[in-house]
């Protein structure tokens, strides 16, 4: 098992390498250079010496290969340069200040999806084509279809404009430190409910119709059959025996969002003036700022990969088949 | 929104952000005039909606206006503009040219502080002169301080620049923002400026001191009650990071921002109830920049002056005015800002008439030979084209569009296609692979536009990029930047002005109006040529009404 592990950690070195040249191609590939953006795109008093001196200043008129070659060599040693933008600071420190709403965001958002979707899988698939099924099928693809950013603005006049009941947008009021620790928490959450509440209705309709998938086919299978035979009271077929079976495929399609968790909505987060991971990005795309570009990319791909293993090695676990094969190659 | 002061030195490509506040003109006007109860309080909190995050906390390194805002209430130039686009001494009491314009002497206050309580001096002044020069400093605003020849620190409150050439933008360039010398020096010297303590804590020497700076959040700043000008009334200013306008404006219906910048739709049919019309006053004046149609002048079909003229003929400016901005903007009738003080309005114009137009054409030889609708030249190619500008702003679309639609009239084809800012800026604008564009240009209060319009300013890296070359303008041109008479200057600028309107090297189309609103409890707001910032520091909200502690 360790060997297996060692494996295929070894293995992910070299594709995390890759990942990064392709990525760093394709960014420089893009017409723009972040010097433009500097000078204030064509501001008058930038001359043609001050974007040269700029170029050299960031090493941006070496070849590509060297380049390329710094920046991994850096990266190596763990250090990711600094943003190109005129604030200067090191990339990790932008990333690291935005990276634990974004999280908080989209933890709380995908527990509240399964917290919705599961239960509205089991109780579809069990009442197949019942009123309830159609109406939350119906519910949740118009989640699917509704646009975030329109839905948001109706909640947004709706609580913040005609009732005043929540705040429009930001995670903090202005009058934040005056407050008391317990109302400060209350304003945190409060500032919270919206945004939340628009990206998990639209979320809903992957979850919850995996979920009625997967019971559909659970239900059918015979050792339900069975477990209704010797007189097993409903609530027990289906929460115990068939829910415990029906959520597996529902857990892997779960690991393979984790890398997802730290990518922000760039919707949500413009809208509602939040500073997530997305406006970041979108922000340093705009001004074709290299190393926070890279940085962003280098840790998405990591964390991609290591989900990756992690629910290989989390295979070998639970399935005997996969762990036996291991084993066997070894001999 | 920008404090006028601020932003005059600058004269910017209008991209895909949209410039806003910055005003001037004559016509500036407030529905309800702001006027004041009683004798003025201190207090209260001034919240800004802003729609995009600052660059950093050193303007001179920065390019995007909002740096620039923030930056203009935390530093000080020698100089800045008063409410009627005036130079007026700001860390400079005074200055004095020489005879022949190559020497300026500013004598400074004496009363100026850091934020720090260090004292500000002329070592600052020579210090931020020999920042903007230095090689490794990365700013945009170099080239009005490499003209400099020498500099003089005559006693700690008298500075002397000297110039090898008279400089027109000599007395301006000093609107920079002053940079402290006893907290910058060393990173300076390592060309490591970005990376000071300066950039995201700065110590200026302007009206507000920075308080904090939460990345995509908000920007706070509070008065500096030991400022030389007198405390400023409002106790703090925030800048809240909204990154969009739909979200600003909700923000104004429910009276969380005191101050946004509206569109033309929203300043007329959805802020007209009575609630908004209590919560806040409106104000509107020509903004600083103008849009305009420009062409490929290499391209021998545009450079032909008659086919300009003729374009210019089949444009109705009123229904441009009026189908993209509800007609909440003004005629350009040149490059220079209306209200500055080399503007005139007696120039050649060219009103919309179609028949004119194609009689112009058909001069330039463009005529329907083949009865298809469209004109051909002599060897039957029609007269088709592209039209470029850059995504995100959809005034400009619609000005391409309405464009497209009266030059089909006059038998002309254009089609129209979109890009990506930085891509439109490097693979079009650069290498000049275009027909014809719809852009914006900012302008300043100097009426110098040497840059933009002179014939030995069209390389790659230049503003010049539709190659225009008019002997009579590059002289103009040339003699404008070389005195520092005014009334010199204004002969060259009106004949410049004329020039132009009738070579039309680009269609001028329109100044758009600022439109900003401010929340009624504040009060003292001024509406003048400059705008309404220009006061900023005077604006106060009366004790009754004040809404925020202080900070």
């Amino acid at each position: 098992m360790a060997l297996f592990a060692l494996r295929r950690f070894l293995l992910a070195i070299p594709l995390l390498v890759g990942i990064t040249f392709v990525s760093f191609l394709v960014i420089h590939l893009a017409p723009g250079e972040p010097t433009e953006v500097q000078t204030g795109d064509l501001s008058v008093h930038s001359t043609a010496q001050a974007r040269q001196a700029l170029r050299e200043l960031y090493g941006l008129d070496k070849p590509f290969h060297v380049q390329y070659w710094k920046w991994l060599t850096r990266v190596a040693q763990l250090d990711f340069g600094r943003s190109f933008q005129p604030d200067g600071r090191p990339v990790l420190a932008k990333i690291g200040e935005r990276l634990p709403i974004t999280l908080l965001l989209n933890v709380v958002e995908m527990f509240l999806i399964l917290a919705c979707a599961v239960p509205i899988g089991v109780l579809s698939a069990t009442r197949q084509y019942s009123l309830f099924d159609k109406v939350t099928t119906v519910f949740v693809f118009v989640g699917f279809a509704t646009p975030d950013f329109w839905l948001a603005l109706l909640l947004m006049i709706l609580f913040g404009v005609q009732l005043g009941w929540l705040p429009i947008s930001g995670l903090r009021s202005l009058n934040w430190e005056y407050l008391a620790f317990w109302p400060q928490q209350w304003d945190f959450l409060s500032h919270l409910v919206l945004p939340v509440a628009v990206a998990t209705f639209g979320g809903l309709a992957g979850f919850s119709r995996y979920m009625r998938q997967s019971m559909l086919e659970v239900v059918r299978q015979d050792y339900i059959q069975t477990a209704r035979a010797k007189g097993l009271p409903e609530q027990v077929v289906i929460g115990k025996h068939a829910l415990r079976n029906a959520l597996l495929p529902v857990v892997t399609i779960l690991g393979l969002s984790l890398p997802g968790l730290i990518g922000g909505s760039v919707i949500v987060e413009s809208i509602f003036a939040i500073p997530g991971m997305g406006q970041l990005m979108v922000q340093a795309v705009f001004s074709r700022d290299y190393p926070l570009i890279m940085g962003n990319l280098v840790i998405v791909a990591g964390l991609t990969l290591a989900a990756n293993l992690l629910a290989d090695l989390a295979y070998g676990v639970v399935d005997p088949r996969i762990r036996m094969a291991a084993r066997r190659r070894r001999r | 929104m920008r404090r006028a002061g601020s932003g005059a030195w600058r004269l910017l490509l209008l991209g895909s952000l949209a410039l806003a506040g910055c005003g001037g003109g004559v016509e500036g006007r407030a529905d309800e005039p702001a006027v004041g109860t009683g004798a003025p309080t201190y207090g209260d909190t001034f919240i800004q909606s802003s729609i995009s995050d600052i660059a950093g906390l050193i303007p001179n390194i920065t390019s995007d206006s909002a740096s620039h805002d923030v930056g203009g209430l935390v530093y000080d130039g020698l100089i800045r503009t008063d409410r009627n686009l005036n130079w007026v001494g700001q860390l400079a009491e005074s200055w004095t040219f020489s005879r022949d314009c190559m020497t300026l002497t500013f004598k400074l206050r004496q009363n100026a502080r850091w934020h720090d309580g260090h004292p500000f001096t002329a070592d600052d002044v020579l210090f931020t002169y020999r920042t903007m020069i230095h090689p490794k400093t990365p700013t945009a605003y170099k080239d009005d301080f490499l003209v400099v020849k020498d500099t003089e620190v005559l006693d700690p409150y008298t500075f002397r620049v000297t110039y090898a050439r008279p400089h027109a933008r000599a007395l301006q360039s000093w609107a920079m923002n002053v940079l402290p010398r006893h907290l910058l020096e060393p990173y300076v010297a390592e060309g490591k400026l970005k990376e000071s303590p300066q950039n995201s804590r700065p110590v200026g020497t302007g009206p507000y001191r920075f308080q904090e700076w939460k990345s995509g959040e908000k920007i706070v700043l509070v008065a500096n009650p030991d400022y030389y000008g007198g405390r400023p009334y409002l106790g703090r200013v925030v800048y809240r990071i909204i990154p969009s306008q739909g979200t600003i404006f909700l923000e104004l219906k429910a009276r969380g921002v005191d101050l946004a910048s509206l569109t033309a739709l929203q300043y007329l049919r959805q802020t007209e109830y009575p609630a908004f019309r209590k919560a806040y006053r409106k104000y509107r004046y020509p903004s600083s920049g103008y849009t305009y149609l420009g062409f490929n002048l290499k391209d021998p079909r545009f450079a032909d002056r008659r086919v300009r003229q003729a374009f210019a003929h089949a444009i109705n400016k009123q229904e441009l005015i009026d189908g993209v901005v509800l007609g909440m903007a003004r005629d350009a009738t040149g490059p220079l800002r209306p209200g500055t003080w080399a503007y005139t309005d007696r120039v050649p114009r060219h009103e919309h008439d179609p028949e004119k137009a194609k009689a112009l054409l058909a001069q330039a030889g463009w005529k329907d030979r083949d009865g298809d609708g469209l004109v051909e030249d002599k060897e039957g190619r029609p007269f088709t084209f592209t039209i470029r500008t850059n995504q995100g702003n959809e005034e400009r679309k619609k000005v391409a569009e309405i464009i497209q639609q009266r030059l089909k009239e006059i038998g002309v084809g254009a089609e129209i296609q979109i890009l990506e800012w930085s891509s439109f800026l490097k693979e079009f604008i650069k290498k000049k692979r275009f027909e014809a564009i719809v852009m914006g240009w900012g302008v300043g209060t100097d009426p110098d536009q040497y840059v933009v319009w002179h014939s030995s300013q069209m390389g790659p890296d230049q503003l010049n990029h539709i190659s225009y070359s008019n002997p009579e303008v590059d002289a103009l041109l040339e003699a404008g930047r070389s005195s520092c008479v005014q009334q010199d200057r204004l002969r060259y600028y009106h004949r410049l002005q004329e020039v132009m309107a009738e070579d039309l090297p680009v269609i001028f189309l329109y100044f758009r109006d600022a439109l900003p609103v401010v929340a009624s409890r504040v009060r003292g707001v001024e509406p003048a040529p400059a705008g309404i910032f220009h006061n900023f520091t005077e604006w106060f909200v009366p004790r009754e009404l004040q809404r925020y502690t202080s900070g």
